[in-house]
């Protein structure tokens, strides 16, 4: 019966463009780079991030494991869920670290105060980070049910505009894709912003000069 | 199944007008909103070329839709998923319901749908005793009021805090304490909620975008309600209007920018969530596709109407819109409110069932400067009318009148006698310096708006008067002036 209803809405869908004339050709003349020095787009990105209600703390490969340790501590975090593939060499003492392997169940996952990920690429003009499921950013729920996201990005990562970014991440547009841009947000109520509603209440990026 | 005919918009707006706090919010949202797109649009250097790219990839799709819904099709079988196709919403209704009940649940929990939204998803998963939980939280609070969306982006917006406290009081927070903080409410909406989307094994969206080249489905949030539902279920069913597609995912690059700005003003939205199939550990196990027609081919087929379908649901013609700003969206009577509602409305309807929408504007132009894939949506709206009137019965006030003009237009002297018969009779309707009462049916036209009378001396009359004037005294002024300009095009 589903092939029918196919045949049928396909052939309604022929009829209906039959006449149509073939449209122009699509321009491309929109910036699909960015020409601003990277000092800028980095710069930029940091400022939206701040706008979206992000925190941002800029720090080494050296500093990392110690910034986060800080983060973890002003912010109260004792048990930070990590991706099977988090280098150690990220890992904070004194915190109980819960890789998912094997995967954690749900209602563990709840229980965790924070989580630590790396990210895929992240765009400056907006403010985002990009997770794709690739290396250190693990199952998409591990970012989504922990109150608070801690992402770390390398500053090489970070590039200007969107297309850009589509264009890094295309080849992995079979997987799962997740957009992140501030913590979550509402402005249903009267439109005054409540920020925290299901996703994480507050996402901490930590920038790493790596060139 | 033939659509019941929506209620006339003027009277459904005069009601809305008589609601002062309605009429607050709605200027409130709009103007708040208007202003927060207008500066991150201007942000934007290459925005104009944006538009016309989105324009021209949308024109794309709809010229070569049945390829790429084949595309997409297979893409998405290839990642694991199932897909369905629906001609109405009973077909779609049936569909889900029986992918629903084949999981056995009684229960789903839903992402904020437009297309859900038109084809009454809800009410008939209700009517096989499955209840959906609307997630995203303006939704759920016109869900648990039993009201209906007002707006596109913000569908409680006609709702202010202390009655949003009230509801959940008597609801989701039954014996809770509660302030009307919006920060509480939310708050009260998340525990409720959580619980949802911990315990919910089927998960029913919508979909912004579905990449036919990869079979990717692109769902734009901002609460996490979405990504809540697309990632816990073990089932997942997203409904699409077939318009939806787009060729390839380099695509994205386009609209991942004009929707966010459009739409609610940001730079981009909190969250967005893109997928293909299934993937193992990842998500839900099991993924249906349905592929929603309701109407669209129809919009398709028309040469000016065409241009509907390329709508991406920003809702930025509602905030810019005069009439909707004042009116809100409930007065329009359809799922699709503001300008695109009053072309899009009568296009899946049919024009009988929604005839007074296209009527439901000022023909400004705003909406067209500010859609970003730059629908003409005066030039549909114009188009509509003219259909409407057609269609009209030759004994319709206005086209009786219209005829009537146009052959008095048609002669200078039928003009010339017309006029002076409307001065001497228009004396009886004249109060003050303006006709504030028209007789008959011409009423219609006095109702809202004061008439200009005649004045006393036409144009021409007073020409001719001036000229026979000036040749009984050939000395005057300007008429010298000007035979002096008579000599020098002799010379």
């Amino acid at each position: 019966m589903s092939e029918s209803v196919k045949a049928i809405m396909l052939a309604r869908i022929r009829q209906a463009i039959a006449a149509a004339p073939e449209p122009e050709p699509v321009q491309p003349d929109f910036q699909v780079h960015d020409e601003r020095d990277v000092a800028t787009i980095r710069a930029d990105f940091t400022q939206n991030l701040l706008d979206y209600k992000a925190s941002v703390i800029n720090t080494t490969a050296a500093e990392l494991s110690r910034q986060i340790a800080e983060l973890c501590l002003q912010e109260r975090i004792q048990r930070l869920v990590l991706p099977v593939d988090v280098p150690v060499s990220w890992l904070p003492a004194h915190i109980q670290a819960l890789r998912d392997d094997p995967p954690l169940a749900l209602r563990d996952l709840d229980a965790c105060d924070a989580v630590l990920t790396g990210c895929a690429v992240a765009i400056a003009r907006t403010g985002t980070i990009i997770l794709d499921g690739g290396e250190r950013q693990g199952r998409r729920i591990l970012s989504l049910v922990p109150d608070r996201h801690l992402c770390v990005v390398y500053a090489s990562q970070i590039v200007g505009l969107v297309p850009e970014a589509i264009a890094a991440i295309q080849e992995r547009a079979g997987h799962p894709i997740t957009l992140i841009s501030g913590p979550s947000a509402t402005s249903d109520i009267e439109l005054s912003r409540v920020e925290g509603v299901h996703g994480p209440r507050s996402l901490s990026v930590l920038i790493v000069q790596d060139r | 199944m033939p659509a019941r005919a929506l209620p006339m918009f003027p009277q459904a707006a005069k009601r809305a007008l008589e609601n002062t706090q309605l009429r607050r919010n709605m200027g409130n949202a709009t103007s708040t909103i208007r202003q927060k797109r207008a500066n991150v649009v201007a942000e934007v250097v290459d925005w104009e070329a944006l538009r016309s790219a989105g324009s021209a990839i949308k024109q794309r799709v709809m010229r070569h839709l049945d390829e790429y819904l084949l595309q997409l099709e297979a893409a998405v079988q290839r990642a694991g998923g199932q897909v369905h196709w629906a001609n109405d919403a009973a077909e779609a209704n049936r569909i889900i319901t029986d992918i629903v009940r084949a999981t056995g649940v009684e229960r789903v929990v839903k992402v904020k749908s437009m297309a859900t939204d038109e084809i009454q998803l809800n009410e008939a998963l209700a009517r096989h005793g499955i209840q959906a939980i609307e997630t995203d939280l303006a939704e759920l609070i016109i869900q648990l009021a039993h009201e209906k969306s007002s707006h596109i982006l913000v569908p409680a917006i006609h709702k202010n805090r202390s009655e949003i406290r009230d509801l959940f009081r008597s609801t989701i927070a039954r014996g809770q304490e509660l302030s009307d903080n919006p920060k509480e409410l939310a708050a009260a909406a998340r525990h409720y909620l959580r619980e949802q989307f911990f315990t919910a094994q089927v998960a029913i969206s919508g979909a912004n975008f579905g990449i036919a080249e990869t079979g990717s489905i692109c769902v734009v949030e901002s609460e996490g309600n979405g990504r809540m539902c697309l990632t816990l279920p073990q089932t997942l069913i997203t409904v699409m209007g077939i318009e939806k597609i787009l060729p390839s995912f380099e695509d994205l690059a386009v609209f991942l920018q004009l929707l966010p700005r459009s739409s609610t003003g940001e730079r981009m939205n909190p969250y967005t969530s893109i997928w293909s199939g299934v993937t193992p550990g990842d998500g839900p196990q099991t993924f249906h596709l349905v592929l929603l027609d309701n109407g669209r081919t129809n919009v398709l087929a028309d040469e000016v109407g065409r241009q509907t379908l390329h709508c991406i649901r920003c809702s930025a013609c509602l905030n810019v819109c005069p009439v909707y700003a004042r009116t809100g969206g409930h007065a329009y009577g359809s799922v699709y409110p503001g300008p695109i509602g009053a072309i899009l409305t009568p296009q899946l309807l049919g024009i009988e069932q929604a005839k007074s929408l296209p009527y439901a504007s000022t023909l400004c132009g705003a909406c067209y400067e500010v859609c970003p894939v730059k629908i003409n949506i005066p030039e549909v709206l114009l188009y509509l009318r003219g259909k409407i009137t057609e269609k009209a019965s030759a004994l319709n006030p206005e086209k009786v009148v219209m005829r009537q003009l146009a052959h008095i237009f048609a002669s200078p002297r039928r003009y010339a006698q017309a006029q002076q018969l409307a001065r001497t009779g228009q004396s009886f309707f004249i109060h003050g310096q303006v006709i504030d009462r028209l007789p008959g049916p011409l009423a219609a036209w006095t109702v809202a708006r004061d008439l200009a009378p005649i004045p006393k001396q036409s144009f021409h009359d007073w020409w001719k008067q001036r000229q026979s004037e000036q040749v009984q005294e050939p000395g005057a002024g300007s008429a010298s002036m000007s035979s002096t300009i008579n000599q020098q095009e002799d010379q």
